[in-house]
């Protein structure tokens, strides 16, 4: 762990962008996700001829750099396409460290885009061309409908063992709602209850549909730079103190306990190279593909003990004027989802760490943490983020 | 060098526990060298990295660990039970639980394995064991 504490601040974040959140009609994903890259590279106060390293993933595509590598016209000398689901952009950041601290790469771009809600071959027929590219023998033929049930199942367990209700799980839906209303960017702005999340149509018990995340378009995309070189770019340099990533299985049949996500060691390792713990984060931008995610990696990240997610979130405490604030542009479940949001919430955490969350900038940020979940609860990335100060 | 592995005629252990499935016999494995069982059928086990797992009949019974149920639509086939159950032997698979409407399968009821035919295919299904009663 030396050798990770020593790149401990080495890289910061210099520039980040979003791009066509919530509906893009007539967009690719690669349209989306340039647009990202461009306003993320320009935002650095970069070129993009001056990007030498990059990281991406596509749900659908296997191959996903080399098409990317040619539509910006880059000749990367550092390549990372590691998809392990919607953790895969927060993954990215640690090797990328190492990338820049050897003198590989100077300027790594991480981007993603899809048009999930709009495209032709949507959501659905990736699902369904899965079956025969990805097959899981083992669990397809019950009929899950997946994601959501591997969630719902998990979710059924936590309320099994620590008495956890679904009143607590909407908890988070709301709080994720009072957020988006104070984001322009918020895909789903209007007021959400407790009892209209209660109300909402089952899905897959205990979860309903507002229990669930959006479907919806966008690109994201952000720009690492070494942090001597991040303090001559415009942007206040947002550092990556520590960042961990941890994956204990695919299938949710395969998790030994569903009530225990590899975010545990996710996130004892970045907040090991960090040196901090949670009572040091200021602000909290977790995975919110379900309610119960929030709940879990609240725990996991020891933000609560386990089983205390459900009293921890009560009474409005991750929301606006909350004890904590968690996922303050709206999350997944208010704000935006792609099919993979975990470049989402690294953005934001950057946003709030630069003072730029507007009407829902917390006051006095030094400090973020960004946990992206990938597969159905497969994979875990965690990365704690600062300012100067905190180096 | 290690003398080179011979492939099995009956292909591999995917195919192999289908082929029981089809014939009606439910499969797991057990490492022969650390004697845990083992639920998907892997080529070494993932507990000790052995590659000798034998291939035992369990028992069948075993307790619901989560539960869920789909919400269809009955064109799309009707609300749908999908389960995790854990084997007595100590491994865990996803299945659904039959015979009582999917809202009334709780965490912690006793279960007991059978083989159905589905879609050409042999599928372990479970039903609630009345005689243990439920709750555990």
């Amino acid at each position: 762990m030396n050798g990770l504490k020593s790149l401990r601040g080495s890289a910061a974040i210099a520039g980040v962008a979003t791009f066509g959140c919530g509906e893009a009609p007539g967009y690719s994903d690669m349209e989306l996700l340039a647009n990202a890259a461009r306003a993320a590279v320009a935002d650095a106060g970069l070129k993009m001829s001056d990007i030498d390293g990059l990281c991406t993933a596509s749900g659908a595509a296997t191959m996903w750099a080399m098409p990317v590598v040619e539509y910006l016209g880059i000749r990367p000398s550092y390549i990372d396409g590691t998809m392990i689901g919607g953790s895969s952009f927060i993954a990215h950041l640690l090797p990328a460290m190492q990338a820049l601290q050897s003198g590989q790469c100077n300027a790594v771009l991480v981007c993603y885009g899809s048009a999930q809600r709009t495209a032709t071959f949507g959501r659905r027929e990736v699902v369904a061309s899965r079956r025969f590219l990805d097959p899981q023998p083992y669990e397809t033929p019950y009929e899950p409908m997946q994601p959501l049930s591997a969630y719902a199942l998990a979710a059924s367990r936590h309320m099994h063992e620590f008495g956890t209700t679904r009143r607590q799980l909407a908890e988070v839906a709301v709080a994720a709602r009072g957020w988006a209303q104070r984001n322009p960017e918020a895909f789903m702005r209007e007021p959400l209850s407790i009892d209209e999340v209660l109300g909402a149509r089952m899905v897959c018990d205990p979860l309903t549909v507002r229990d669930s995340c959006l479907v919806t378009d966008g690109g994201g995309a952000y720009v690492l730079v070494r942090a001597d070189r991040a303090r001559d770019l415009p942007n206040p340099p947002v550092y990556v103190l520590g960042n961990g990533t941890a994956v204990w299985n695919r299938q949710i049949s395969s998790m030994h306990d569903l009530t225990v996500t590899a975010a545990r060691d996710s996130g004892r390792a970045a907040f090991a190279m960090a040196g901090l713990a949670p009572k040091d984060i200021d602000v909290v931008q977790l995975y919110d593909a379900f309610t119960i995610n929030v709940l879990l990696f609240l725990e996991d990240l020891g933000f609560c003990a386990k089983g205390e997610g459900g009293a921890f979130v009560e009474g409005g405490a991750i929301g606006p004027g909350g004890r904590l604030p968690v996922n303050t542009n709206g999350g997944g479940l208010s704000c935006v989802h792609p099919g993979m949001y975990g470049i989402f919430a690294l953005i934001e955490a950057v946003r709030q760490l630069r003072g730029a969350g507007g009407e829902r900038q917390v006051a006095g940020v030094k400090t973020a943490l960004a946990h992206g979940n990938g597969g159905t609860l497969s994979s875990q990335s965690t990365a704690v983020l600062g300012l100067e100060e905190t180096l | 060098m290690n003398p080179p592995t011979l492939l099995d005629s009956e292909g591999g252990v995917l195919a192999r526990h289908q082929a029981a499935l089809n014939e009606g016999r439910f499969l797991i494995q057990r490492c022969s060298s650390c004697a845990r069982a083992v639920y998907f059928p892997r080529e070494l086990c993932p507990h000790c990295g052995h590659a000798e797992l034998a291939w035992v009949h369990p028992a069948g019974t075993g307790t619901v660990y989560a539960v869920t149920t789909v919400r269809r639509k009955l064109e799309a086939g009707g609300d749908c039970n999908v389960s995790l159950i854990d084997l007595d032997e100590g491994v865990r698979l996803m299945s659904r639980v039959e015979g009582v409407p999917s809202g009334d399968v709780r965490i912690g009821q006793r279960v007991q394995a059978r083989v159905v035919q589905q879609n050409g295919q042999g599928l372990v299904v479970f039903d609630l064991l009345a005689a243990e009663g439920a709750g555990a």
